[in-house]
């Protein structure tokens, strides 16, 4: 158990059941006053944030998270299948818990999938990855629009901004932590 | 950017122990080490040797000096409580406390406006502020005073008693009050605290509820604690029991009480002390947020 003495930016808590990150923390104490610790707290499964303050004496149980790599295997409905190549062990997420991570799932692709305890709450990808393109406008030599990008749709249903060469059916590489075009694959 | 702070610092220190010279204060170093502190609920002392601690703050051996005939001491030392550390807190701390016998809580609330001032003109004569946050505090406008139960009904809208009983009190003061106190651009004292919160300070004369008791504020940061002393040992004893039995009640440990410092409190004339915390002095002269900036070493570096 961490006592209100361990409570400091970076720490990881269970409360209520969920955890939580401790993402800003103070120490307030009036003169000749009790001590109170001030906490920001950010849930680690929904991402909403929690003010809360405790006084001595106060306990947490700390949240033990494991990361493990896993591989993407299919989807269905909302659920998301991935599975540990080392012990075969399977785990579902929602779609609602992925959020825009979503949008690069290919199957077989590699990602750290954050676990607490059985439960996986979130994953971490790969900063770039590679998708093809299944649908885009044909760039009309001469556009004089002014446009210097248009929408493309990639194998995953995802629909991004790419320059006006890139084709239908050619490979393109993006960047997972902005969700935008960065190259296109050579070959 | 903290060489610049440690400059300062110095020069703020030279400047507070020269202002107390030239005014006939006599320095005085007393113990770190002694067998006990004052007492008090919220406070933990760091226990070293078997038995021993180290000092919350010099005022019992200050008082004792006091006992013995000194009328206007200084001293400027280092200062242990156990587990605080925080954006204004270090468990390790420098502080600044003075006394005068023959004196009450008003001289003191004067020689605050005194050192302030002196600091500024000599430490920061450019810029002439203290600063805190987003608050420019000049020590050369009209200094406030304001009772806390006033503060309480004016900035909280609630009583200071009816915070005590419920338990609200800290976080009304933090999360109301001082917020309240940043927005004035001069110190701030709030004075006369209920007995329970000044468990050495004398009460107000026909009121045994208030005590003589003030904190100096400067952009909402708490700098310094004053009183009129209590001399009454018979008073002081129960005062100090009643302490422990809060303590026990809390579930902490009943902490020993300093007995040749009751012993000799009866000769202690009228009298006046006060604590003012030197790396706060520092973090307002340097117009800084944290007091992390305004020491050689933090516990975290060590």
């Amino acid at each position: 158990m961490y006592t209100v003495a361990d409570l400091k930016k970076g720490l990881k808590i269970i409360l209520d059941g969920d955890p939580y990150l401790v993402v800003a923390f103070d120490f307030v104490k009036p003169g000749k006053g009790q001590a109170l610790y001030r906490t920001k707290m950010r849930n680690m499964i929904n991402g909403s944030l929690l003010d809360r303050t405790y006084r001595s004496g106060e306990s947490f149980e700390p949240a033990s998270l494991e990361e493990r790599t896993m591989e993407y295997l299919y989807k269905e409905g909302d659920h998301y299948t991935f599975m540990d190549q080392q012990t075969y062990e399977q785990v579902v997420m929602e779609e609602e818990t992925l959020g825009d991570a979503k949008n690069y799932l290919l199957e077989n692709l590699k990602v750290e999938v954050m676990l607490f305890g059985e439960k996986a709450i979130g994953i971490s990808l790969p900063n770039f990855v590679n998708l093809r393109v299944t649908a885009t406008e044909q760039w009309a030599k001469g556009d004089t629009s002014g446009n210097d990008t248009k929408p493309a749709t990639v194998e995953t249903g995802y629909v991004l901004r790419v320059p006006p060469f890139i084709e239908e059916g050619e490979l393109i590489v993006i960047d997972t932590r902005t969700g935008e075009y960065s190259t296109r694959v050579k070959g | 950017m903290r060489t610049d702070a440690l400059r300062l610092r110095a020069n703020v220190i030279k400047v507070t122990r020269d202002f107390f010279w030239e005014r006939g204060f006599l320095e005085v170093e007393t113990p770190l080490l002694i067998p006990a502190n004052a007492p008090e609920e919220y406070i933990n002392p760091v226990a070293t040797l078997p038995s021993w601690q180290l000092q919350t703050s010099p005022e019992i051996c200050m008082k004792r000096l006091l006992c013995s005939g000194h009328k206007k001491i200084f001293q400027i030392t280092h200062c242990w409580r156990s587990l605080e550390r925080g954006s204004r807190h270090l468990s390790e701390f420098t502080m600044l406390e003075w006394y005068r016998a023959d004196c009450d809580y008003q001289a003191l609330m004067v020689d605050c406006e005194e050192l302030l001032q002196h600091i500024t003109k000599t430490c920061l004569p450019d810029k002439g502020y203290f600063a805190y946050n987003s608050a420019k505090i000049d020590p050369f406008s009209p200094w406030q005073r304001i009772s806390l139960q006033e503060a309480f009904l004016r900035f909280g809208q609630a009583d200071v008693w009816d915070c005590l009983r419920k338990g609200l009190y800290e976080e009304i003061l933090t999360s109301v009050i001082e917020p309240a106190l940043a927005g004035f651009d001069s110190p701030v004292f709030l004075i006369d605290y209920p007995t329970e919160l000044a468990a050495l300070a004398r009460t107000k004369p026909g009121d045994n509820k208030l005590a003589e008791r003030f904190e100096l504020y400067l952009g909402g940061l708490e700098l310094a604690n004053g009183f009129s002393e209590l001399n009454d040992p018979v008073e002081q004893r129960n005062r100090f029991e009643g302490t422990n039995r809060a303590r026990i009640c809390a579930g902490q440990a009943e902490l020993p009480l300093p007995e040749p410092f009751l012993n000799t409190l009866a000769t202690m004339p009228a009298s006046a002390g006060i604590a003012m915390g030197i790396d706060r002095l520092v973090m307002l002269a340097a117009g800084v947020n944290t007091i992390d900036e305004v020491v050689a070493f933090t516990p975290e570096e060590l």
